[in-house]
């Protein structure tokens, strides 16, 4: 059984259509990604799969319960972090989780959560003197203290200085490892990258395409690209200088396989003694298939 | 069973964090002391009828002002936290998770009567101590009848102003609104002798003069009586009724936009 169903989702605020008959499966113990600018209806869809919001039309199972009919079992072996959260200010980390953990008939020791959240340091820290980082991480051990066969994850790493992203992507790993099954919405493409099995990108209210980071939309049949620099660009043979185009200040050459084109370059550049500036051999980016994807979307549009 | 045991361990951490900020808990429990002090000092000479009874002012203003500690922990310290948690996010974390949000409401809420009964001992001995105001001993069964039907029925109204209120911006504004003025035509800040017709009406039909009533007459029942107000006891039932009403079909937990 699939972990999330979602078949034909739709859901308006008044005259703006946020989510456009939506479909999504999400298996077992996937890590799965929502990709999507602001106001593409992420965050309306996760409220959704979550139970805080009704929808309009369409089929929705969550662990085979639907999310609008939410009862104690669906909060037990659900996990949440929304995107914006509040705790009490003058509890200690330790005791928010103690507090949350009673709600809870599995529950993980409070002990091994903070370690889990590298808060081991904090732990008698009150929630008001963390940083927002910190604050995010305690959430998620409240999402992972009734050790939830599913866990929802909206924008986790938004704000987070680089070290601190590092951090939340290991934890996230860290909880794949368990089986878990993830559901993460996120903007950000390295995170997606670094962490989903697959990923969904949302525009206006529908899914433009779905798959594993390194193969969406055929990212790994295009073109390779190399590009270099030369001290003397009039130096290039001819025999090479026709297969590559100027651009700016180098040269760049595009092509599905690059390696003949490499081994005469390099073999070039050896014998002439010519050095090769700034080499680089890429694939289009997740971002790049990000950007043209959801070119023209409406940012600031419904969350 | 299950539902008792959730809402007492939640207490406690409610009133954990209640204490942890001292300045808060201060002026909480301070504030109707003053007022009780300010308002003796400034109306405290000649006698009052009060209840067929001709008292000294003091005397007056010890069950008043209990009355209005009561107001301001179940009413308006009810409704701004609950304000103040909807627009955190504390609500709607909470609903994220399996307990029950009555449990976390009844928590909240018992905390407040708490809050309450300490504000009321503490102003009945303040008054037994510097005003010899006379403790409701003998009239202690309806003293303690009266207190709770007060402070369930603002209890639920506090719950239910929270429907009205957008956000924590607005909240002081619009609850201090909805209770203060009431005040001083409810036989709470001011003792009315002889009120105009529209004052003594608008008494009439609120709830906040029918505490002051019933619980002037349970600190000082008249001769033969037990000290009970049937009337206006039942006026609170019913507007607790219908504050509980409105909190349990319009109440939100999350923030509203």
């Amino acid at each position: 059984m699939p972990a999330i169903t979602i078949k034909g989702l739709t859901k308006s605020y008044g005259s703006l259509q946020a989510v456009r008959g939506l479909d999504l499966e999400v298996a077992e113990g996937e890590v799965f990604a929502l990709l999507g600018p602001n106001g593409a209806g992420k965050t309306t869809t996760v409220e959704i799969l979550e139970g805080f919001r009704r929808r309009d039309a369409g089929e929705v199972r969550v662990l085979g319960i639907d999310p609008e009919s939410a009862g104690r079992r669906f909060r037990e072996d659900v996990g949440v972090v929304l995107q914006q959260t509040g705790l009490d200010p003058f509890l200690t980390v330790a005791e928010t989780l103690e507090m949350f953990g009673g709600y809870y008939p599995r529950r993980r020791p409070t002990s091994e959560v903070i370690d889990v959240v590298g808060l081991g340091e904090k732990s008698n820290v009150r929630v008001t003197k963390l940083s927002g980082g910190q604050r995010r991480r305690l959430d998620v051990g409240i999402a992972l203290v009734g050790d939830p066969q599913l866990l929802f994850l909206d924008e986790p790493t938004t704000g987070f200085d680089p070290g601190a992203r590092r951090n939340a992507w290991d934890m996230v790993r860290n909880l794949a490892s368990f089986g878990k099954t993830v559901f993460l919405t996120t903007h950000y493409m390295d995170e997606a990258q670094a962490l989903a099995d697959r990923v969904a990108i949302l525009a206006r209210g529908e899914i433009v395409v779905e798959g594993s980071p390194d193969t969406l939309a055929g990212r790994d049949l295009d073109a390779t690209v190399v590009t270099f620099r030369l001290k003397q660009p009039e130096a290039l043979p001819d025999v090479l200088r026709d297969s590559v185009s100027r651009i700016d200040d180098g040269f760049r050459f595009s092509a599905p396989d690059p390696t003949e084109f490499l081994h005469r370059l390099t073999g070039w550049a050896m014998d002439s003694g010519e050095e090769l500036l700034a080499l680089q051999v890429t694939k289009p980016s997740l971002e790049d298939v990000y950007l043209e994807l959801t070119k023209g979307s409406d940012a600031g549009a419904a969350q | 069973m299950r539902i008792i045991g959730l809402v007492l361990r939640q207490l406690r951490y409610t009133n954990r964090a209640f204490w942890r900020n001292p300045a808060a808990a201060f002026f909480t429990i301070a504030f109707p002391l003053m007022f009780l002090v300010i308002f003796t000092t400034l109306f405290g000479r000649g006698r009052l009828d009060i209840n067929g009874n001709l008292v000294s002012p003091a005397t007056f203003y010890v069950p008043a002002i209990a009355v209005f500690s009561a107001i301001s922990a179940c009413y308006s310290n009810v409704a701004m936290s609950l304000i103040v948690a909807r627009e955190r996010g504390v609500l709607k974390r909470i609903k994220a998770t399996p307990l029950p949000g009555g449990a976390y409401l009844a928590s909240r809420i018992l905390h407040a009567v708490l809050i309450a009964l300490v504000l009321v001992a503490i102003c009945a001995i303040f008054g037994a101590l510097f005003y010899d105001a006379a403790l409701p001993v003998r009239s202690l069964p309806a003293f303690i009848v009266t207190l709770s039907v007060g402070s369930a029925c603002f209890c639920a109204l506090g719950t239910a102003v929270t429907t009205i209120v957008p956000n924590a911006d607005a909240a002081p504004a619009i609850v201090n609104a909805t209770f203060l003025p009431l005040l001083f035509v409810s036989d709470i800040f001011i003792p009315l002798q002889d009120p105009a017709p529209w004052v003594a009406f608008i008494g009439d039909v609120f709830p906040f003069k029918h505490f002051s009533t019933a619980m002037q007459h349970a600190f000082f029942p008249a001769d033969g009586s037990l000290g009970f107000t049937p009337t206006s006891l039942a006026v609170m039932g019913a507007w607790g009724l219908g504050g509980l009403l409105v909190a349990v079909r319009r109440f939100t937990w999350e923030p509203k936009r």
